[in-house]
Order: structure tokens, then C-alpha cells, then sequence
């Protein structure tokens, strides 16, 4: 039986964050300042480095700091930037969790910001100890799947891994998100016939072709060049690769960052920005990919990498599925699963269960390699979304 | 229990065209895993792709069942494939020419 800490608003997390966030790129250094006493106690700084104003971002904020991992949140303004603190904190007070704001130009500069904030996480972080346990079960989680590094083991091995893991746990009531509509280019018909109705199987074809058309704007596709030296030759292989994450279950969903499944079951989460391309590319890395799937609820990511990423993330555990076993004998301290060992033989179904169990001891409070490390990356930056179709939510 | 693979390459679906090195693999024949043999023309590392068979210039590559680019030049079986002879039919690839290669010595 898994147990969740129980915040305010009814949610239930699997970790216990104190989040500090910093509200402009000048503010970032008194947040990590802060935090970095209490690196491993849960404290971790997340934050947005524009000084303009950002829809989105600021979504994107609210939703993170709200999300049941997180406890308690310190703002960290230096005064001047443009981002509406005052709509944060509001947001954060009303679902119930403890939030103050520290604003360096008032509070007298960098140290005493510093000391400030270092008091106030400290008895935070003292309170939220006290945070009820209570039951949850696999309806009340969240899991978010994500594929960086990829080469061509990833799509034999990590991924169909993966997908068979979601095919279980969305059964038993879980909500699944996988991603990265650019990384589905070439899939979007036998992605479509999955879809739960045909006006959904309308917006997720629709939701890879806007990728498509924003990728051949920039004139780069989702496809790094060590794709290339992983033995993938053209973004369509790379997506049939990353396409099996999602495993054989019907999409119920399409949703947008900080939209959170309404119910249990398979939901893309698509990341290109609406409207002309604007800000550059969707996701300049994997860890704004892996913000966006936390900003949607997800409790734990599925991380599958054959090039070998080490990377772990803010407000969520990590889990690294690693798709190519030399590349797991090179990295095994930063691998939480050799899903390469089915190139030697093992079975999917195998490495599936061994994924299941792991979410399962990972939502129990086991840290990841990537905690263990004390990774706790966090990127967001500008993009632009409409609001998700009335086709795109289970009825 | 694992139990090792004897072939070198690997067939995802009956329709493909391309098989995948399952770790290093040498030139001459190689086990496939349906059974067969391809006489691999360049020695190639994991997880890159071999011709099945005989691939015209335009022609579709098939891999997992499914198209995911075109030939650009024709191609023999048991070639080496990858971006010097095939092409997106979305976006083309980016690749650093120091590090593309996916062939060994």
C-alpha cells in the first residue's frame, strides 16, 4: 500500500519540497544561497530567468508550485522583474500551503535576503515533517515518460519497456503522459487509431503536424547529433523509437503543460508553443520537457536514455530507464534500470515489471540514482499556448 | 533468466527492409533473427542498420513495420544504412560528420 503526504487542497505528493523560487535570473543566486544548507532535507530552487511577462511561465510557476510534491514555496523576487508574484503567491496561499515572498531590493541585498530566507525554509522544512500520511492507491498517481539521448536501442528495448509499464498502470487507474509531439513526427496516423474518439484522433494528428510545420520553421528537427551517432537516421526513427513509450493502451487525452489528467489512463502531453513560431525551439533540453510533465502532476518521471543522460529534476523523482547496456556498464551509478539486457535476451515483459515495481518503490520514498546524486535540475523559458480543445478531454 | 542471443541482427517486423545490429557486427554472413543470413558489406556498431535487401533510389525504409525515410541512392543488401544513404521525408537530419559515422575498424 503506498502512502502519500496530504496537502491542503486534498492532494496527495510522494516527496516533501520545500520549493525556493526565483522570480527573474537576478534573483537566482540568493535562491540557490538559501538552499543550500538545506540541499538535503528537500529543499530545491526552481524558478524562470525572464524579466518579461509570460503567460505561460507564469502557468507553468503555479501549477509547480502548487503540484503535491511541494509543501511550502518562498518566492524570491529582486524587486524590479516583470513576473506577477503577487497572482503566485495567491495561487500558492489558497491551496492551503505555507508561501512567503522575499524581495532582495527591500530586504537590504543579497545576505540578508539570504539569512531571511535561510530561517524561513529551515522552519519549513521542521513543519512539514508533521505533514499527515495517508493512503493513495495507483488512481492518485501521475507518471510523466520522457526519452533523451535517444539512439537505436531505445526504441527496442527502454521504450517498448516503458510502454508496456504504462500499459499496467494506467489499467490500474494511474494517469500516464508521454510527450514530445516533435519526437512522434511520422507516427501521427497509427498514434490517431489509438485515439478514445475520432475528434481526438483529429487533434493529436493535428498536434504532430503543428510540430512538424514549427520544426521546418527553425529548419532543425527534434534531433540531436548524437541521435545520429546512436545509429537513428532520420526523425521518423527516432519518433517509432520514442512513439513505443506510449505503449498499446487507448489515448484518452491531449493536453497542454499545466493541464492536469482530469482521470486515469494514456494522455499526450503536446509541448510545440501555439501560434507563429516565437521564443525558439519548444524544449531547448530534456529537463524543459521533464518541468512541463511535473507542471501536468506527474508524481515520478520514466526517463528512458541510450546515449546515457544523467540528469534528474526539481519536484519529482527521475527514474533512469537506460536502453543501451554498454552504455549502462559506462554510467551504472546514474542508471536506475539496464533495460539494454534485452538485447542480451531478457524479455520486455521482464524489464516492464522490474519498471512497474520501481515506480512503485520510488513513490514509497526510495530515492532515485539521480537523488541519491543530488540532481535537481530545472529549466523553464518563453512559449506561447491556446487553451486545449473541448475534443481533447475524456468526456 | 537471460538467455544469450545467438544472431547478430535483428528483424523487428516481417515487412522491413533494414535489420539492426544487435552489437558489434563483422563483415560476411550474420545470423538474422528469423533464421536467415545477410552477408554484411561493412563491419557496424550497435544498433545501427543493415539492408535486408535490395533497396532502389525513392524507395521507402521500412523499420518497426513502418516507413521512416527514403533511399536516396540505391542500395545493396547487407550495406550499411544510415544517413549517407537514406533522407527524412519531414525534416532533414542534423548530424556532426566527426561523430556519424556508426561504423568500427
Amino acid at each position: 500500500m503506498l502512502e502519500g503526504y496530504l496537502r491542503r487542497d486534498g492532494r496527495k505528493g510522494i516527496r516533501n519540497v520545500t520549493a525556493v523560487v526565483y522570480l527573474v535570473e537576478c534573483a537566482r543566486h540568493v535562491a540557490t544561497e538559501i538552499v543550500m544548507p538545506y540541499r538535503d532535507q528537500g529543499a530545491q530552487v526552481i524558478g524562470f530567468p525572464g524579466c518579461y511577462p509570460n503567460d505561460y511561465a507564469q502557468t507553468m510557476m503555479e501549477r509547480l508550485c502548487t503540484h503535491p510534491n511541494v509543501g511550502a514555496v518562498l518566492l524570491v523576487s529582486l524587486g524590479c522583474e516583470s513576473f506577477n508574484r503577487f497572482r503566485l503567491e495567491k495561487a500558492v496561499a489558497e491551496s492551503g500551503r505555507p508561501v512567503t515572498s522575499i524581495v532582495i531590493q527591500r530586504a537590504g541585498g543579497t545576505r540578508s535576503s539570504v539569512d531571511q530566507g535561510r530561517s524561513w525554509v529551515a522552519e519549513q522544512i521542521k513543519a512539514l515533517r508533521a505533514t499527515p500520511r495517508v493512503p493513495m492507491d495507483m488512481s492518485d498517481l501521475v507518471v510523466g515518460t520522457i526519452c533523451g539521448g535517444s539512439d537505436a536501442t531505445s526504441g527496442i528495448t527502454g521504450n517498448p519497456a516503458v510502454g508496456r509499464a504504462f500499459d499496467r498502470m494506467g489499467a490500474a487507474g494511474a494517469a500516464c503522459i508521454f510527450e514530445e509531439t516533435g519526437e512522434l513526427i511520422g507516427c501521427e496516423q497509427i498514434m490517431a487509431a489509438r485515439a478514445a474518439t475520432p475528434e481526438l484522433a483529429r487533434a493529436l494528428v493535428q498536434s504532430v503536424n503543428k510540430a512538424a510545420e514549427y520544426y521546418a520553421t527553425l529548419g532543425y528537427g527534434s534531433f540531436a547529433a548524437g541521435n545520429a551517432e546512436g545509429g537513428l537516421s532520420t526523425i521518423e526513427e527516432k519518433s517509432m523509437g520514442a512513439y513505443a513509450k506510449s505503449g498499446a493502451a487507448p489515448i484518452v487525452g491531449l493536453i497542454k503543460p499545466g493541464d492536469i489528467p482530469p482521470t486515469g489512463g494514456l494522455y499526450l502531453l503536446d509541448v510545440v508553443p501555439d501560434g507563429e513560431v516565437r521564443f525558439g525551439f519548444p524544449n531547448i533540453n530534456d529537463n524543459a520537457e521533464i518541468a512541463e510533465l511535473i507542471a501536468c502532476g506527474a508524481h515520478v518521471i520514466l526517463f528512458v536514455t541510450g546515449r546515457g543522460s544523467v540528469v534528474g529534476s526539481a519536484i519529482s523523482p527521475v527514474i533512469k530507464v537506460c536502453a543501451n547496456p554498454d552504455t549502462y556498464a559506462r554510467l551504472a551509478d546514474d542508471m536506475d534500470v539496464n533495460a539494454g539486457r534485452i538485447l542480451q535476451g531478457d524479455g520486455l515483459d521482464a524489464v516492464a515489471d522490474e519498471i512497474h515495481d520501481l515506480v512503485i518503490d520510488v513513490a514509497a520514498g526510495t530515492p532515485t540514482k539521480s537523488e541519491e546524486l543530488g540532481h535537481a535540475e530545472f529549466i523553464l523559458t518563453y512559449k506561447s499556448f491556446d487553451p486545449i480543445g473541448p475534443a481533447c478531454l475524456p468526456g | 533468466m537471460t538467455t544469450p542471443n545467438t544472431h547478430k541482427l535483428l528483424l523487428l517486423s516481417d515487412t522491413d527492409n533494414v535489420l539492426v545490429a544487435l552489437g558489434p557486427v563483422e563483415t560476411g554472413p550474420n545470423p538474422v533473427s528469423d533464421g536467415t543470413f545477410v552477408d554484411v558489406k561493412q563491419p557496424v556498431t550497435l544498433g545501427q542498420k543493415i539492408a535486408r535487401v535490395a533497396i532502389v533510389r525513392g524507395e521507402k525504409i521500412r523499420k518497426y513495420g513502418v516507413p521512416i525515410g527514403s533511399a536516396s541512392v540505391d542500395i545493396s543488401p547487407g550495406d550499411h544504412v544510415h544517413v549517407h544513404n537514406i533522407q527524412s521525408d519531414y525534416t532533414p537530419t542534423h548530424s556532426l560528420t566527426e561523430t556519424a559515422g556508426g561504423t568500427h575498424a
